[in-house]
């Protein structure tokens, strides 16, 4: 009996896991102009709070955002447009002017190269 | 999707650390002299995609890249430069004006050795290889010495062997785990530690309170990982010889070989002997044991980024013989000289795989599994011991998300079994136990990514003699401000007490040994068990443009139930049920300062309250120092550019007095130990990046501890006692010692 508790106790938590064959997962990578450490980190931040978000990588070098979400939860879209509204461009949606200048200097991508 | 190898080992380590970031400043000097910030520098890591670029003020911070090491600063008009890095949080950059005439300059990175992060939930300190040279002799157990998160004692004056203490409490209430396969225990419990080559030694992870469930319910005070030399991060070849001016003569060699594009493997050779006789206080005892051994270790590493996997192999013996005890040769009376061996002998391998899902990088599966089969043959003037224990290990781990990676869990399996066999004293009592448990555990953590994350963990286990229970552990770590964090930890712990294993000193000692309470399945005696909980506060500063910081930790182990080890009777020893209270309390402030760019000062006072119910009373525990101070400094010059350095270190330890069990032959102490210094220091010169030779003196401020065994003229009698040792024995001991790596 207690051995059947080990291995109930265990599987369920596997529970969990097999979202992960779920077709509504979906990896997707896109572009998000940024430069710093500063940039990954708000970028990063802003994304995996939003609900469906499942894992959000930034790379400063080649300014690729790796996502990972529930694509019946949230649209990719949606997703874009929130990043820009915290102040980075992305292909289908640009930064406002106003939130752009509000970044830390180091994040300012339109004026300073990345590396 | 480009894996990153950083999640191999987070996975191989088992343990909660977040992303780690390497931050810094990048200054130039200026033509007047003035260290101005540079802006726009670009840093990135060799052979890898990871950079980023100092802002206005210089400041930049990047992940940390384990698979690289190698960071580069290139900005245009100063020259490019590489830097090694090893496990640092903040490493600050010089860049240097380029002039024409000079070529690319490699300038080697000294880093902070001993590092505390502001970000993982627990209280864990991480203590490199580089901090492990600085206790340049020999082994783990004596390389705590410029650490004040443990303490160093000694048992007895016979094998001279040291004892680690954490928060109080003797190592057997730590967990000891290598690469996070529970290792020192059982009948490996005194000597384990001393059978680690400390040039085997990566790094070790020190995890002061309550750590995580993953590893087992053994960790009452705290757990020590020690992570040992992986074939793919080593040099070629290795060479370090030692010579201590006791005699002692220390072998290390290592190989690492590629043997394909995906498979790596390491051999590590260690030998070491002593012949030497020393009897420098006349007792007629040997100051220190006579011994040789050795060990070898062979691994394979396993790396294939493609499809998610690392994997390790190893095989590894180790065959160590001592004696001690009386000088027979010399010795002037007729009778039977007091003699002592010590053979061990030990055989290990291990496996792990780790996968992690390249497409879905949240998710991976560890498996480990090991096996030792650890033999003593011992004997102490007429006493003897022996144990043999074979024991096999394996563990299951799951990583996840819950959701997104802001709420991740872990989930496993474990299964352990140790098969002991053990006879004991001059009548050879023998004692067989099996121990056999199954357990699962499941962890959740969360981290906000700003001020808060927690670690919740619980484990269930089914144990044939400590029978079924829960094991449930919480961390939690508030960072108000950027500098300022403060953690909270509580969490129960419980074990199977190896009573003779772990009270070995017992059998150099005339005593006579008395198991009361009959009735229980260890040795007639109850398992152990307690609660731990703690909380620390940690707040960095800058002063003078140097940072520092101070930490201010407060303990608490509650024991429901300990084995009592009770020497307060001269002539006997009862091991019995603790019957009442047992607590220890730990309170520690440390401070860390870099005084400049080249030295750094450490600094801790530590106040101990560790008492329990004797039969005879409540009372603090025998030969545990109540206060205790520390301070360390070390200074390293420059390197210039044939990358020549000098290196020193100078520690210093005030031990404070401890309470004395009851015996005639000590009675002028008057129950307590008087206070005293321990001095050590290290000397150490850098020729090349492939050469350097170090100097070194232990206990340079001689002070030692008179009459160390009680009773020495008569060691077949009942008062005879080797192990009432508050103080060195070993007066001054100079070394020296080159390294070699090609």
């Amino acid at each position: 009996m207690k051995y059947l508790f080990v291995f109930l106790f265990f599987t369920t938590s596997f529970i969990f896991s097999f979202q992960k064959d779920d077709p509504k997962t979906v990896n997707s990578t896109i572009k998000v102009s940024g430069v710093c450490e500063m940039c990954k980190s708000r970028i990063e931040k802003g994304t995996i709070k939003l609900k469906g978000v499942k894992y959000a990588n930034w790379e400063i070098i080649s300014n690729n955002l790796s996502l990972i979400y529930n694509s019946k939860k949230i649209k990719l879209d949606s997703i874009k447009k929130k990043i820009a509204s915290l102040g980075h461009d992305t292909d289908k949606f640009k930064a406002p002017i106003d939130v752009y200048e509000r970044l830390p200097e180091c994040c300012h991508y339109k004026t300073l190269s990345i590396h | 999707m480009k894996i990153n190898f950083f999640y191999f080992f987070l996975l191989l380590s088992f343990n909660s650390f977040a992303q780690e970031l390497l931050t810094g400043k990048i200054t130039f000097l200026s033509e007047k002299n003035q260290i101005i910030p540079l802006e726009g520098v670009n840093v990135y890591w060799k052979n890898s995609s990871v950079g980023t670029v100092s802002d206005k003020k210089g400041n930049y911070s990047i992940p940390y890249f384990k698979n690289s090491k190698i960071l580069f600063f290139e900005t245009l008009g100063f020259k490019k430069d590489s830097v090694f890095i090893d496990g640092t949080e903040s490493y600050d950059h010089r860049m240097i004006e380029e002039l024409d005439e000079l070529d690319e300059v490699i300038i080697s990175k000294r880093k902070n050795t001993i590092q505390k992060s502001y970000f993982k939930t627990q209280n864990i300190v991480n203590v490199s290889s580089e901090e492990l040279l600085k206790a340049a002799c020999c082994n783990v157990s004596e390389s705590f010495e410029t650490n004040p998160s443990i303490d160093v004692s000694y048992s007895n004056a016979i094998t001279g062997v040291k004892q680690v203490r954490m928060l109080g409490l003797e190592s057997p209430y730590l967990l000891i785990t290598e690469e996070n396969i529970p290792m020192v225990r059982g009948a490996s419990q005194v000597y384990g530690l001393s059978f680690i080559p400390g040039p085997w030694v990566e790094s070790m992870q020190i995890t002061k309170g309550t750590g995580s469930v993953v590893n087992g319910f053994e960790s009452i005070s705290g757990q020590i990982n020690i992570e040992l030399k992986k074939p793919v991060n080593e040099a070629p070849i290795f060479i370090n010889v030692f010579r201590s001016g006791m005699g002692r003569n220390e072998f290390n060699f290592h190989v690492n070989k590629k043997i394909s594009s995906k498979i790596n493997t390491i051999f590590l050779v260690h030998a070491d002997n002593n012949s030497s006789i020393h009897d420098d206080n006349y007792d007629g005892f040997l100051d220190h044991p006579t011994f040789k051994g050795f060990n070898l270790f062979n691994r394979y590493q396993l790396t294939d980024l493609e499809n998610g996997i690392v994997s390790f192999l190893g095989f590894r013996y180790m065959k160590n013989d001592k004696e001690a005890g009386e000088d027979a040769a010399n010795l002037k009376l007729k009778r039977m000289a007091w003699i002592s061996q010590i053979n061990t002998d030990r055989f290990d391998s291990n496996f792990k795989l780790g996968y992690v899902n390249p497409n879905i990088p949240y998710q991976s599966i560890g498996f480990q599994m090991a096996y030792s089969s650890h033999n003593q043959n011992s004997f102490f003037g007429v006493r003897n011991y022996d144990i043999k224990q074979n024991s096999f290990y394996s563990s299951f781990l799951y990583n996840s998300i819950i959701g997104n990676t802001l709420n991740k869990f872990k989930a496993g399996l474990a299964f352990s079994y140790d098969d002991f066999e053990e006879f004991v004293d001059s009548n050879q009592i023998n004692y067989n136990r099996i121990d056999k448990s199954i357990g699962s555990f499941f962890e959740y953590s969360y981290d906000n990514l700003e001020d808060l994350s927690l670690v919740a963990g619980i484990r269930y286990d089914i144990h044939n003699t400590l029978g079924s229970f829960f094991t449930p552990r919480l961390n939690l770590r508030y960072q108000p401000f950027d500098k300022s964090v403060f953690r909270f930890s509580i969490g129960s712990g419980r074990k199977a007490s190896n009573i003779f294993s772990e009270n070995q000193e017992i059998f150099s000692t005339g005593r006579t040994i008395n198991l009361v309470n009959r009735n229980g399945n260890f040795y007639g005696l109850n398992p152990e068990k307690a609660l731990n909980y703690g909380l620390s506060f940690r707040q960095g500063f800058n002063l003078n443009n140097q940072d520092g910081d101070i930490t201010i930790d407060y303990y608490v182990t509650d024991f429901d139930n300990q084995i009592v080890v009770d020497w307060e009777n001269q002539g006997e020893l009862s091991f019995y049920n603790l019957d009442g209270k047992s607590y220890a309390k730990s309170f520690q402030i440390e401070v860390d300062y870099s005084i400049s760019n080249n030295i750094n000062f450490k600094s801790a006072f530590k106040n101990y309250n560790v008492k329990k119910q004797y039969n005879s009373g409540f009372k603090q525990n025998p030969l545990t120092p109540k206060n205790r101070f520390f301070m360390n400094i070390d200074f390293f010059s420059p390197k210039n550019d044939k990358g020549q350095q000098w290196k020193f270190d100078f520690t210093y330890n005030r031990v404070g007095k401890q309470r004395l069990p009851i015996h005639a032959d000590q009675s002028l102490y008057m129950g307590w130990s008087p206070s005293y210094t321990l001095l050590n220091t290290q000397l150490t010169r850098v020729f090349s990046e492939k050469f350097e030779i170090y100097l070194g003196g232990e206990n340079i401020g001689n002070y030692t501890q008179n009459n160390p065994i009680l009773d020495s003229d008569n060691p077949f009698g009942t008062n005879f006692d080797s192990t009432l040792i508050f103080a060195p024995i070993i007066a001054p001991m100079l070394y020296i010692g080159v390294r070699l790596k090609l």
